[in-house]
Formats: structure tokens, C-alpha cells, sequence
């Protein structure tokens, strides 16, 4: 990928706080810089397209590593979890095998599986010897007769971030609008709206907390970007009535584009929490513009806040009062606030490092002007913040865990490799169980003190 | 015997390769105030911890170079300067090791030469060690680049000074191979103690990824390990004992190093055999005729341990993946009971082992062999799990990574406790698999149950006998 496009990639209009003295995406600092690179990004949002099958074009460290390492499910196929590389040696880089065997790759791939498309991952090394993965992608459509999507998204082209964006626009550019979505099956009573979902990757499952109450309104879920999602909703996502951008700025360019593509108007929201929750809905019923789906919404979110509140109540108390260290990316830092402040908890501190201006204007309308904003992910710092503040539970990414375990202190794991699912009214249920046994675990109180031993002196000894 | 399939296949499903830098920063770990600096691209090093995060549920330490698209094309030195810089002010280091990844390696970065660069300009840093590693990942594999590690070190830190037979320091070196858990290293140190000799770990694991609560709670590097001074006292030691076929190269540069130090090379330590005639060893060393009490009840409960076990691994099939150093021990520890190791697949070549015969491969070759040998056990990492559930057979998890286990890194089966706990536990995995004491079929000819769409088993066994991508049928 040239250097002028990727930064016509960092440079995305829809982001209000792309002005131009100040680019999103800075400069990486050799040394003290954490975080995965534009590849991880790009697998992140496509892996989930579980029946394409998705193949890495490098040697071992792209894919030997990272294979099946994330929790989003698919309830079908399960081609995104095969690890599929080409696992370059080093006489195959020397003697300029990468593209033949990337090409036979494509073929047992193809042979084996039958998937429904291919997408093939460019990574770091064929990128710098210069392997055109394009054109072989382009052979191998022709031949196989199947989509066969090159990603050009090398490591080092940038941050994870960027890599996100460049699925996106490998979406827009090769995918979306080749096909149309398959007519509706039966359905009676009202009128039925189509949405897209982007950046909803359904981790653990999650999604399908929030679906039945999108079947309930008669919203069809055209596609997910991405997460249980098969390759042909994506080749119809031109036809959906809105797209809801769920916590997920990095996908902006792909909202953007279906905009001005498509004319379909979008919004940003976020299934963490009851109010965000019961917002996400409205949104999407008043933006589909149906008075009487708008109507419906109301009737249901009544009913199910109704609902939670009643089985709230003994976590609630549980949980009222407690305070939250919270560090998480982007847009996870307000839809979590709010979910915890739907608990009753307080939330002390938020982290902002890949937050956007927006994010943080909204954290500060959610937690008020006192609000402080970690900017920098440095363990220390958090320890530090986490004791001033007297907080209860540090909520954080899994890479984290073991900041807050080793310094003995209540953790939650919200980043995308946990195992439980928090969207949804269900999901906030599930959020309190498990902040209410890690806040409420009676291990703390033993691993904080010293052994036993050196709290009482040793009885004299006898024989002394 | 060894076939290699991968190489005649285009493409790998289900790795069980992990890259050479893997190895080179798990080495790094096992050394105290280490970082490991990975000169690539962000995404090395993020997918380097999160696989060890995931594995020993412990903060890793890691940095990166951070390659971007300008300096992959126009040269990193400056990344790789930089880097050295902010680690040598900010993180504490009392050693770096700066690992070439694949991409910096293509690039075609001189280590050497940034680093000598480095030393001129900042001579405030002279007393700190940089170690240069070149484990790109399109060559051997997660043991051998913890192997390149290993050497790396000795042949920049240990001195060149002859072993004098008048020692009298009670220490044996031990130089540890990557497929070591730190639950095996204390194992060791046990057993060298019970003869009053104390271990000297190269790397240690068990003082740094042994799953301990820390007094501090956060620190940027190791916490951990091997200290400095190891080199500088090494030739004080009685003996040193290099465990691992992938630690030849390594024993060899230390006698050279180290003229006269006795080394005992041992492929492995699993099984009865073995471990006697480490016993053995040390016997004579300590001028005692008789072991340990303690370590002769050790071996008592270990042929106790055999004894109650037979029944049920006595002529039983197994397969196994994994590094070469961990398919040689648990060969032998099979062999010793009678059963079978009627597939092995390893990530990279592998010297000829006797009665065994070899697959350098992937997960997937893994799972065609074990159907078409019969396999009624399966020993291998948590990503043959599926595998496991798919062909209803019970799997022992071994190697690298084991996420859906805890405390798998603290797995102890060398010696005699490790070689009766690994007994008893390849049993238990068993027991549930055998309620009416016959053991499972599968027939070759009964489709598969396939992740999605049809399997064709005819295609799956071309997979692995034929249809070459590359023209080229590459034998051995």
C-alpha cells in the first residue's frame, strides 16, 4: 500500500476532531510503544466473516501466534478458526516462492472447505520483497470462480487502528453491493426495516442477547461488521435502512461511506448498560422514521427496563457505591461508564488514549467536569491512581490482569478476548455477577497479609 | 524415519509452529531485569506477550521497535537506536536482548552494527548488556530461536576461562531447553539439592514464570531468573548439565569457552532410564554410594506409579505434537511403558529418534495421521482441544500455549515425581474414554465430521501423501 493512501486512511472526514493540525493517529514511539499492528487489526474485523476462509500470507508470526485468539462466535461455520497460513520459509522468500504457493494455498483452501469466499491477509515480509497479492488474488478469482479479497494491511503500516480502517475499506471497495440480500422469509404483522451493525463483533456471544428483541420490532439485521456473519449479508449491507456504529470508531470510514454511497444515515451507539441500550433501539427506530415501529420500541423498552430493574435489585445492593478504576479503548470508555453507573457504582477514573474528542466530551457529560482521564496506560500510574482514588475494582483488558492481580486488587475483564457476554439488558445482569464476585471474593483479605508466621512471633523453643 | 508433508503443502492449517522470536523472548524471560526488544513491526511483540499472557497468566515484558512503513523501506536503525534508549532510561534493564524478527531480518538489518553504533554514542550505557539474537520466523521454530538465544548469550557474556578440577563451589550449571515448564526446573533443583549441590538455571523460568505473588506489584522487566553473575562464576561450578537435542550447538560453544568442564548431555529428562542415570551421575560426582533416601523413595513411587499404570498405557496408541525436545521425552516415557507413539508432529525437522517415526507439520496433519494410525490418545497444546472433541479421543496438554488449563506452565513430569505425576495424569485423561475397557475406533473409511461444508477423505489423505505445490517431493 503506498504511503499517500494510508494517509488518505488516517485522514477520515467524518471524525470531528480531524482538523488539520491534528492527526488521529501519531507517531509510534520505538521502545515503549504497546499494541497490535495494522495486520491484527484488519483480522479483527474480518475474522468473524466465519464462512470465508481467511488466510494469512507470511511466515509463522503473523498467524502462529494469534490464531484462534478471539471470543467472537459464530453459531455456523467455523472457517475463521483454522489458522490458515502460508507459513513462508526462508528459501521461499530468497527464491521468490511466496506468491506460487500463496496461489496453491488458495487452491486447498478452496478444495477443501468450499467457503464462500477467500480473503487473503498481506503481512509484513511478502510486503517488503514485494509479493503481488493482488494480482494472484486476481488470478485465483478467476480460476476458482469465488471472491478471493486481497487485505493489504502489513504490520507496519501502522497501529491496529489503521488496520481496522483498512478492512473497512477493503469492504467498501471489493464486497459491499455485489449482491443483493435474500428476500425475506415469511413474516406477518408489520413492516419489516433492515440495519447494518458495524463493528459489533458479538465476543462470546453476545450479539445474541440484543437479537431477539431486534426480531420482536421486526428489525432484520442485514449484516454484522463483524461477528457470526456470513460472507454474502456483507455483499447486501447497500441495502439497509440505517447502520448503527457499535463501539467502534475505527470503523467510521466504512459508516461514512454507506452514507455517501448509499444514503444510509448512521449513528454511533453502544448495547454495554440499560440506558445505552434502550438508546441504541430508539435511535434506530427514530432514524427508520416508522412512527409506529417507534411506538413499539417504547412498549418494549418499558417492559424490559421493567424487567432488569426487578432482577437488579440484590446485585444493586451489592454493588451500590463501589468505585471503578475503568481503562479500556475508545469507545468502551463511556459505554462502560454508563453501564457501571447503571449498577450504582462510580467510575473514578476513565482511560482516554484511543479515545476521540467525542468520546471524551461524552464521558465528561456522563461523570461530570471532575472527571479525570488517564491518558497513558502505564502500570504504575494505575496502581498509583487506583489507591488515591480508593477504588474497588480496576476494569480493564485482559493484557492488563495481571497488573491489577499481582498488586492484589479486584479485576473485570471487558476486552474482546473474555469469556462472558455484558451487551444487552441480559448483559448488564451478567456484568453485576461478575463484578459482585471479584469486588466480594473473600480471597483479598488473605492474599493482602503477610504469612502467618511473621504476624506472631515464634513460641520460644524448648530445647533452648 | 521422517516425512515431511508441509513442505509439499501450500498451505498450513491449524499452526503448531510458533515463530523463532517466540522462542528467543521465552529465553529472554528466564533472565533477571531482562527486556526483550523485538525489532518489527508492533504486531511481533503484541502477539508474542499475548500468547505468553495467555499461557503463564503472567504480566510478560516485551517491547518493540516499532516499525512503520517509512523505516521498513528506508532502513530502522533509528527505530532500533531509539528503542535501545528509552529502555536503557526508563525501563531499568539490566540486559536487553534485541531479537530480529522476519521482517527486520528481510530488510536485511545488521544487529551488530546499530548496536556497536549504539555503544559509541551512548557510552552511559556501556556496563549494560545488549544482546543480539537473529530469530526470524521463517526459519526453524519456537525451540530452535530459544535455542539461538541461549547461544547468543554465551557467546557474548561467558568468559573464556578454563574449569579447574579443584573447584570447590557445591553448583552444577544447567542449561534449560525451551520445552522445560518452571514446575520441571524446581524438579531439578530438588534433586541436585537432595545431594547437596545447588542449580545454577540458564534460563530460569522457575525464578521468573513460576506463577509467584511478587512482593512488588509492578515491575517494567523480568522479575526473575538467571542473574548476571551466572556467567562470571560458570566455570566455578562441578559440572554443567545441557538438557535438550536442540541444545547441542550451545554445550558445544561452552567447551570451548569452558575448556576441561565436565558437561553431561542429557536429549531429555522424562521417563525411569533417564533420570537413573542422572542419579547415576551425580552419585559419582558426590563420591556417595548410595542416592539420597529421599530420592530412592522418589523412584520407589515412580515404579509404583509404573506399576499401577500399565494396564492402561500398555500397548496404547498415541500421538503427539509438539517441539522436538518435548515429542524425545515423552517417546521414551511411552516406550518404557509399552505403548505406542504411532505419530509424532513436529514443527521442524528432526534428528532420527529410534522406533519413532517423524512428521514435520501442522495441527491438521496431526489430525489426519491420528485417524489413519488409530491413535487413542493425543498429547499436545490447547489447540488440538477441538481436535480432541472431534475425534472423541482424550488429550494430555503439553507444550505451547495451554490456555484452557491453569497452571499449565507449572506441569511437572521430568524425573521421578514429574515421571509419576505425568503417569498418573495420561491415565486419568484416559479413564473417562474407556468406561467398558474398550477403547474407541475410527474408521477411515466413516466421513468426518468437518468444520463446515464436505470433507472429502479421499482429498484429506492426498493431503498428506502427495499433491505437491512446488514440483518438488521434499524428503527429509
Amino acid at each position: 500500500m503506498k504511503h499517500s493512501e494510508i494517509t488518505r486512511l488516517l485522514d477520515e472526514p467524518a471524525c470531528q476532531h480531524n482538523t488539520p493540525d491534528k492527526v488521529a493517529c501519531g507517531k509510534l514511539k520505538p521502545g515503549a510503544t504497546a499494541g497490535g499492528c495494522s495486520f491484527d487489526g484488519a483480522q479483527i474485523t474480518l475474522f468473524p466473516i466465519s464462512d470465508a476462509a481467511h488466510i494469512v500470507h507470511g511466515p509463522i508470526a503473523c498467524a502462529g501466534s494469534s490464531w484462534n485468539g478471539r471470543g467472537s462466535l459464530s453459531s455456523g461455520p467455523e472457517l475463521h478458526r483454522l489458522g490458515l497460513t502460508t507459513d513462508l520459509s526462508e528459501q521461499e522468500i530468497i527464491m521468490g516462492k511466496g506468491e506460487k504457493k500463496l496461489l496453491f494455498a488458495i487452491k486447498t483452501a478452496v478444495e477443501r472447505w468450499k467457503p464462500a469466499a477467500v480473503f487473503v491477509y498481506q503481512t509484513c515480509i511478502p510486503a517488503l520483497i514485494g509479493d503481488d497479492v493482488e494480482s494472484i488474488c486476481r488470478v485465483a478469482s478467476e480460476s476458482f470462480a469465488l471472491p478471493v479479497i486481497p487485505v493489504d494491511a502489513a504490520g507496519f503500516y501502522g497501529t491496529k487502528n489503521l488496520g481496522n480502517r483498512i478492512a473497512g475499506e477493503t469492504l467498501m471497495n471489493h464486497v459491499v453491493g455485489t449482491r443483493e440480500p435474500d428476500p425475506l422469509p415469511f413474516h406477518a404483522g408489520h413492516r419489516i426495516h433492515s440495519i447494518n451493525l458495524v463493528g459489533e463483533f458479538n465476543i462470546a456471544g453476545e450479539f445474541w442477547q440484543v437479537a431477539p428483541l431486534l426480531d420482536e420490532l421486526g428489525i432484520r439485521v442485514l449484516c454484522t461488521l463483524a461477528g457470526d456473519t456470513r460472507f454474502h449479508e456483507l455483499q447486501g449491507m447497500h441495502r439497509a435502512d440505517v447502520t448503527m456504529l457499535v463501539c467502534s470508531k475505527a470503523l467510521i470510514n466504512v459508516a461514512r461511506r454507506l452514507e455517501t454511497q448509499y444514503g444510509i444515515p448512521w449513528f454511533e451507539g453502544s448495547f454495554y448498560g440499560m440506558r445505552d441500550t434502550s438508546e441504541a433501539l430508539r435511535q434506530i427506530a427514530r432514524l427508520i422514521g416508522d412512527p409506529d415501529l417507534q411506538r413499539r420500541t417504547e412498549t418494549l423498552i418499558l417492559r424490559e427496563e421493567q424487567r432488569l430493574q426487578e432482577s437488579l435489585r440484590p446485585w444493586r445492593a451489592r454493588l451500590q457505591g463501589k468505585r471503578a478504576l475503568l481503562y479500556t479503548g475508545g469507545v468502551k470508555s463511556w459505554s462502560v461508564v454508563s453501564a457501571l453507573q447503571d449498577l450504582g457504582m462510580t467510575v473514578v477514573a476513565t482511560g482516554v488514549k484511543k479515545s476521540t474528542q467525542q468520546d471524551r466530551e461524552r464521558i465528561q457529560e456522563l461523570m461530570g467536569e471532575e472527571t479525570l482521564f488517564i491518558e497513558e496506560g502505564k502500570p504504575r500510574l494505575m496502581l498509583d491512581l487506583f489507591h488515591r482514588q480508593r477504588a474497588d475494582v480496576f476494569i480493564a483488558g485482559g493484557r492488563n490482569m495481571f497488573t491489577a492481580l499481582k498488586a492484589c486488587l479486584p479485576f473485570l475483564d471487558i476486552n474482546q478476548e473474555r469469556e462472558q457476554a455484558y451487551a444487552g439488558y441480559t448483559g448488564l445482569l451478567e456484568l453485576a455477577r461478575q463484578l459482585s464476585i471479584t469486588i466480594h471474593s473473600p480471597i483479598w483479605n488473605r492474599v493482602r497479609k503477610p504469612a502467618p508466621w511473621l504476624q506472631t512471633p515464634c513460641p520460644p523453643r524448648r530445647d533452648g | 524415519m521422517i516425512s515431511t508433508p508441509s513442505k509439499r503443502k501450500a498451505l498450513t492449517v491449524r499452526p503448531l509452529k510458533t515463530s523463532q522470536s517466540v522462542g528467543a523472548v521465552l529465553a529472554f524471560q528466564g533472565l533477571a531485569g531482562a527486556m526483550p526488544l523485538l525489532h518489527g513491526s508492533q504486531g511481533c511483540s503484541a502477539f508474542t506477550k499475548v500468547f505468553f499472557v495467555r499461557h503463564f497468566r503472567e504480566p510478560i515484558p516485551i517491547q518493540t521497535t516499532a516499525m512503520d512503513q517509512t523505516s521498513t523501506i528506508m532502513g530502522a536503525d533509528d527505530n532500533l537506536m531509539e528503542a535501545l534508549g528509552t529502555i536503557a532510561s526508563q525501563s531499568g534493564a539490566g540486559i536487553i536482548g534485541v531479537i530480529a524478527t522476519g521482517l527486520s531480518a528481510t530488510q536485511g538489518c545488521d544487529l551488530n552494527r546499530v548496536i556497536r553504533h549504539f555503544r559509541q554514542s551512548h557510552p552511559q550505557w556501556d556496563h549494560l548488556p545488549i544482546i543480539p539474537v537473529d530469530a526470524p520466523d521463517f526459519t526453524g521454530s519456537q525451540e530452535s530461536g530459544y535455542a539461538l538465544a541461549l547461544e547468543a548469550l554465551v557467546e557474548h557474556l561467558l568468559p573464556t576461562r578454563p574449569w579447574s578440577e579443584r573447584n570447590t563451589q557445591k553448583r552444577i550449571n544447567v542449561l534449560a531447553n525451551a520445552s522445560l515448564t518452571p514446575g520441571d526446573l524446581d524438579e531439578l533443583r530438588d534433586l541436585l539439592a537432595a545431594f547437596g549441590l545447588e542449580a545454577a538455571f540458564l534460563p530460569d523460568l522457575s525464578d521468573a514464570l513460576d506463577g509467584h505473588l511478587d512482593e512488588r506489584d509492578f515491575l517494567p522487566v523480568t522479575t526473575g531468573g538467571t542473574p548476571l553473575t551466572f556467567f562470571d562464576s560458570f566455570h566455578e561450578a562441578q559440572a554443567t548439565l545441557v538438557i535438550g537435542r536442540s541444545l547441542l550447538a550451545t554445550a558445544v560453544r561452552i567447551q570451548t569457552r569452558c575448556r576441561q568442564m565436565p558437561i553431561w548431555h542429557f536429549d531429555h529428562l522424562m521417563g525411569l532410564d533417564v533420570t537413573d542415570r542422572l542419579v547415576t551421575e551425580l552419585c559419582r560426582l558426590t563420591r556417595t554410594v548410595q542416592a539420597p533416601a529421599r530420592v530412592e523413595r522418589w523412584r520407589r513411587q515412580m515404579l509404583d506409579a509404573m506399576l499401577d499404570s500399565h494396564f492402561y498405557l500398555g500397548e496404547k496408541r498415541i500421538a503427539i505434537a509438539g517441539e522436538g525436545d518435548l515429542v524425545t521425552g515423552f517417546h521414551q516415557l511411552f516406550r518404557e511403558m509399552g505403548a505406542y507413539t504411532c505419530v509424532a508432529v513436529v514443527p521442524r525437522p528432526l534428528a532420527p529418534l529410534e522406533g519413532l517415526s517423524v512428521t514435520v507439520g501442522d495441527l491438521d496433519d496431526l489430525e489426519t495421521l491420528a485417524i489413519r494410525e488409530r491413535a487413542e490418545l493425543l498429547v499436545g497444546n490447547s489447540q488440538l482441544a477441538e481436535t480432541a472433541e472431534r475425534l472423541h479421543l482424550p488429550l494430555l496438554r503439553a507444550g505451547f500455549p495451554i490456555f484452557d488449563r491453569l497452571g499449565g506452565f507449572r506441569q511437572t513430569r521430568i524425573g521421578y515425581r514429574g515421571g509419576r505425576d505425568a503417569l498418573f495424569e495420561l491415565c486419568n485423561v484416559l479413564l473417562p474414554f474407556r468406561p467398558h475397557g474398550v477403547s474407541p475406533y475410527f474408521s477411515g473409511l466413516r466421513p468426518l465430521l468437518a468444520p463446515f461444508g464436505a470433507v472429502n477423505d479421499e482429498q484429506r489423505m492426498a493431503s498428506i501423501a502427495g499433491s505437491s505445490w512446488s514440483g518438488h517431493s521434499g524428503h527429509g
